[in-house]
């Protein structure tokens, strides 16, 4: 299931180097139009912000999609599985297929910059480790606040509330 | 399916069912928890570990080679094939009940979980990877509240007090070895499960004891989840659960 980067570039060079250039060309697309498909749960972040579309590549004539759930019971992975076959299927790509991977286990150090940026404005606090300081308040930037709960209103998220401005915010922990 | 997949097939099964059947009784305090808080991070706990169970089922179904897949496996079996421990299908009662028997069960399952990274079986490997990074959190959880309840004030120290007991004795099946867990041992899939005892009693003690509580003396203990040998609470649960395939077999969303 697990594609090696050496196995990849063995598929390639079956191809001319003409059709070599097309496969590239194609994946670079594929992976423009799966950027444009976003978290059902956090519609600011695009499915590859996340770090949730691990590899894109060839099989003979067949494209595939290799993705990894963020938490094992997320609910949102059917309705990205099916946004993705949508996507392909209305780009004309007749014959694709979505592999699901686990290891190595989803980590949020897979967040894109822009997706930290992202999940900032959107008034969620972006994940960071505990060593590196406290949680800042997304709203206003202080830096003190406290945990409410371990658990918010996905798997992803934890509850917290600002002690300056007191709102009570989201925070993506780390996981 | 060989000899070998069966005992193999029995494992992964068990393991599928432990947390299906936890995470139905976690989904019952939906919409009904102490506090809004604490109603979302039981759903949470509990859709976790459902999405575990899909993956150890779906992978039960893979060895087995039967054509069932984690639906089959979870909607059309009756209680006597399930394979949870007894501990996972007691009752919520109060939440200290409840808190109770996640705590000696999320303090188990990591330890598992943990052993199992060294399966020699790239599948279990991998599930149980996926799911440590999320018993984690469980069991943070679950400890805290023993702690809170437990030194807290003289109603919730008494109820605590209550819950750890009148569970202890569901505690011994997670360490028992019977042929399956034996042969995986010897077969390196699985772990040994007695070797988890200590790491387990150790870390219970310490949040019992932080949490003022006394750690119940060994008494007898109750066993039989793992042969599919059950108390009626499992056919409730199954019941619920399984309405929908029962009432219109074969029904898809």
């Amino acid at each position: 299931m697990v594609t090696t980067p050496n196995a990849k570039r063995q598929n390639l060079s079956r191809h001319s180097p003409a059709e070599a250039g097309r496969r590239r060309t194609r994946n670079a697309d594929i992976w423009s139009w799966l950027e444009e498909i976003m978290d059902p749960e956090i519609p600011v972040l695009s499915i590859c912000d996340l770090g949730i579309v691990r590899d894109v590549h060839w099989d003979g004539a067949e494209a595939v999609v290799t993705i990894t759930p963020t938490y094992s019971g997320c609910p949102a992975m059917a309705v990205i599985t099916d946004e993705i076959r949508a996507s392909l299927q209305k780009r004309g790509i007749a014959r694709f297929r979505i592999e699901t991977q686990l290891s190595p286990a989803w980590t949020t150090d897979w967040l894109s910059e822009k997706g930290r940026e992202r999940l900032r404005e959107y008034g969620i606090a972006p994940p960071r480790p505990k060593s590196s300081g406290p949680i800042a308040c997304p709203h206003c930037g202080s830096p003190s606040t406290h945990l409410v709960s371990q658990f918010g209103s996905t798997a992803c998220k934890a509850i917290y509330v600002c002690d300056s401005c007191r709102e009570p915010f989201d925070y993506f922990k780390c996981h | 399916m060989s000899q070998n997949g069966a005992q193999f097939f029995e494992y992964v099964l068990r393991l599928g069912d432990n947390d299906l059947i936890l995470s139905q009784r976690l989904a019952e305090w939906c919409g009904h928890g102490p506090v809004l808080e604490e109603d979302l991070a039981q759903t949470n706990v509990a859709l976790d570990l459902l999405g575990q169970a899909q993956l150890w089922l779906e992978y039960a179904g893979k060895i087995e080679d039967k054509g069932r897949d984690a639906d089959q496996l979870a909607f059309l079996r009756d209680t006597h094939d399930f394979r949870n421990l007894l501990l996972v299908e007691q009752e919520n009662s109060d939440y200290a009940h409840t808190i109770a028997r996640q705590f000696y069960f999320d303090a188990w399952h990591f330890l598992l979980l943990q052993a199992l990274q060294s399966s020699s079986d790239q599948g279990v490997r991998e599930i149980s990877e996926k799911s440590l990074k999320e018993v984690r959190y469980h069991l943070d959880r679950s400890s805290g509240w023993v702690i809170r309840l437990g030194d807290g004030i003289e109603e919730s120290h008494a109820r605590m007090e209550r819950a750890i007991h009148a569970l202890w004795l569901f505690t011994g099946e997670m360490f028992e070895m019977d042929a399956v867990d034996i042969e995986m041992k010897e077969r390196q899939i699985g772990c040994d499960l007695r070797a988890l005892r200590d790491p387990w009693l150790n870390q219970v003690s310490k949040t019992l004891e932080e949490a003022t509580l006394k750690v119940p003396a060994d008494c007898w203990m109750q066993r039989g989840g793992k042969r599919g040998i059950h108390s009626e609470r499992l056919g409730y649960i199954l019941a619920e659960m399984q309405f929908l395939q029962r009432a219109y077999p074969g029904a898809q969303w």
